[in-house]
């Protein structure tokens, strides 16, 4: 028998972590922050540099010794490419998705403020933005200017903008109308103090949501750039990279393939997991 | 006598509704030609249903519109136009008071925060100042300390609205527009929000536009009262005289309809015909189609504000009245 007269023991730190954030979001926060550390420590814990070939050991299976993810079709080390993969998607995708989120909710607020002809402009900018093929775009200005990791970065920031545009946009003409945007205004506020203080906490739960859908999206939308050899130039390698050209030994080398593209999977799950439990943290009318 | 705080001369506004390409759109002469004055430290209450252009005068006394034609003058210097830095540094010294505090409070503030901003805004206080300024307009509102770290959607009705009064009196204003500040709230704590507006305006000799369709709560704290119809003032008189002895036949019907204790239904006027549309004014008296009194005369002229016996009513039936007292 236990003795139920016992005093319950304080919950320790662990029992608390798990109680204010649920399992899954918790496994999401491990998987992101490990992907953040691995592109960082690239350089230091990759086995070998990502050129090196070792012809004797060409599409070795996983789990031999010295290869743990085996080898690619030229005997370089799938996991050292992996890792490597991981840094250069990973500045892509958030470099992109932050110049994307940041440039699309300026354009959205500036059409909510100054209305007449600006919010003209910048919706018929963002029609074009939504009715171009944004491939088709991003072909023609990669084959004119060639491929560098500025330019993808850049290019792939515009991917999505007129996502954030219309719902800034949106969402500040609903607050100025009527309501706390409108009452600030009227305290003697200025613009500047009323986008960045009151409008912008009151959006941002709509726009982390929306950069959790893009950030998976420019993801894949490099993955097919490089894919069809305008995106990240060999040797150097990204996921999609990686998925492009293990895609050819499919059937004989599959885990050339598989390693990236599992990593694809669970980082834009977990970005998406963590996108959704975040907004409802940082929204205090349902704590 | 003593100028006049704020003061509308000729006011009209105008909205456009329905224009496309092929046709122009419909005029809707919102407020048509308003003359008001309101002295320091008096109420005037501004009343009548729902479209006859109350809240829009509002806006516009508080220069938060810019009117179609006429002026609005504050101690006697014109309003200048909206969101210019002028116009921002004269907001700490006149404020709205909403209709629904839930609306006009930002829901990711604290309420002390809020309360705060506009101190913060203009540069008025800082620091443990601030702290200190906003602890004492809560208490003056009647908002508990502990209070201070809460959201707006945890707070009841009338707390929420007391955040709002309290931020609108932070800034020390001199004129107040109160649009309808409690018609959103429960009848029971609508009484405690009049009583804390009426204090705090005999504490701070505000002057005060209070606007509400409510003729009990006007009576209660105005000493002054228009009615509006239709985007114009049809009867102005101090409050006893508007409440016991109405001229107009607008005003006869709307202080009729206040239930009195003991007295049932008896010698309630019930108004016939539609109510007005401001797109489609009637020809004459735009009281008219309604009106017990109307006759042929009243279709074809537009009757004049007159002063008669201490108050001013437009209605031509009233002008004999007016000039065998005269």
């Amino acid at each position: 028998m236990t003795d139920l007269t016992a005093p319950l023991a304080a919950p320790g730190r662990l029992t608390r972590l798990r109680r204010a954030v649920p399992l899954l979001v918790l496994l999401s926060a491990i998987w992101i922050a490990l992907v953040i550390l691995t592109a960082a420590l690239a350089d230091v814990i990759r086995p070998y540099p990502i050129t090196q070939m070792n012809l004797s050991a060409r599409l070795v299976p996983m789990g031999t010794p010295g290869f743990p993810l085996g080898t690619d079709e030229l005997g370089r080390d799938v996991l050292s490419r992996l890792i490597q993969s991981v840094r250069v998607s990973l500045v892509i995708a958030f470099g992109a998705t932050l110049l994307s989120a940041v440039f699309g909710t300026t354009l959205g607020f500036l059409a909510a403020q100054f209305r007449g002809w600006v919010e003209h402009f910048v919706m018929a900018l963002a029609d074009f933005q939504a009715a171009l093929p944004f491939m088709i775009m991003s072909l023609a200005v990669l084959a004119f200017f060639g491929s560098s990791m500025m330019l993808l970065v850049g290019l792939m920031g515009f991917y999505g903008w007129e996502r954030y545009a219309r719902i800034a946009r949106g969402l500040a003409i609903a607050a100025s109308a009527q309501g706390y945007a409108g009452a600030v205004v009227q305290l003697g506020a200025k613009p500047s103090w009323v986008y960045l203080r009151h409008i912008l906490p009151n959006v941002a739960s709509t726009l982390i949501v929306s950069m959790t859908l893009t950030f998976p999206e420019i993801i894949l939308m490099e993955s097919g750039l490089s894919f069809l050899g305008l995106g990240v130039q060999p040797p150097e390698t990204s996921l999609g990279n990686m998925v492009g050209f293990g895609r050819e030994y499919l059937t004989r080398a599959p885990w050339i393939m598989l390693a990236p593209s599992v990593v694809i999977v669970l980082t834009t799950l977990s970005i998406s997991l963590l996108g959704d439990w975040l907004r409802d943290r940082l929204d205090p009318t349902i704590r | 006598m003593t100028p006049p705080v704020i003061e509308a001369r000729g006011l009209v506004q105008k909205y456009e509704s329905g224009r496309s390409l092929l046709k122009p759109g419909r005029v809707v002469r919102a407020v048509d030609g308003i003359d008001l004055a309101v002295r320091p430290g008096e109420v005037l209450g501004v009343v009548g249903e729902s479209g006859s252009g109350k809240s829009t005068l509002g806006r516009m006394l508080l220069g938060l519109e810019s009117p179609a034609a006429g002026k609005v003058l504050f101690d006697g210097a014109a309003m200048p136009a909206p969101r210019t830095d002028e116009w921002r540094r004269l907001r700490a010294r006149m404020q709205l008071i909403y209709q629904d505090p839930l609306a006009a409070l930002d829901r990711r503030m604290t309420i002390a925060d809020q309360i705060g901003e506009p101190l913060r805004i203009h540069r008025i206080a800082e620091g443990p100042e601030l702290h200190e300024r906003v602890a004492a307009l809560m208490a003056r509102v009647g908002l508990r300390p502990d209070q201070a770290d809460r959201y707006p959607h945890e707070l009841s009705g009338g707390q929420r609205q007391r955040v709002v009064i309290a931020r609108a009196l932070a800034t020390g204003p001199k004129f107040l527009v109160c649009d309808e500040p409690v018609s959103a709230l429960d009848v029971s704590i609508q009484a405690q929000v009049v009583n804390l507006l009426r204090d705090l305006q005999e504490q701070e000799g505000l002057t005060m536009v209070f606007i509400s369709h409510d003729l009990k709560v006007v009576r209660n704290i105005c000493d002054r009262v228009a009615v509006m119809y239709l985007g114009r003032v049809v009867e102005e008189a101090p409050s006893d005289q508007i409440f016991t002895d109405p001229r107009h036949p607008y005003t006869r019907a709307l202080v009729s309809s206040v239930p009195k204790a003991g007295q049932g239904l008896a010698g309630r006027i019930i108004l016939q015909g539609e109510p007005p549309n401001p797109a489609a004014r009637p020809d004459g008296c735009a009281f008219h189609p309604r009106c017990p009194l109307a006759d042929a005369a009243c279709a074809r002229e537009v009757p004049a504000l007159e002063r008669h016996r201490g108050r001013l009513t437009a209605c031509l039936k009233q002008r004999p009245v007016a000039q065998t007292a005269a």
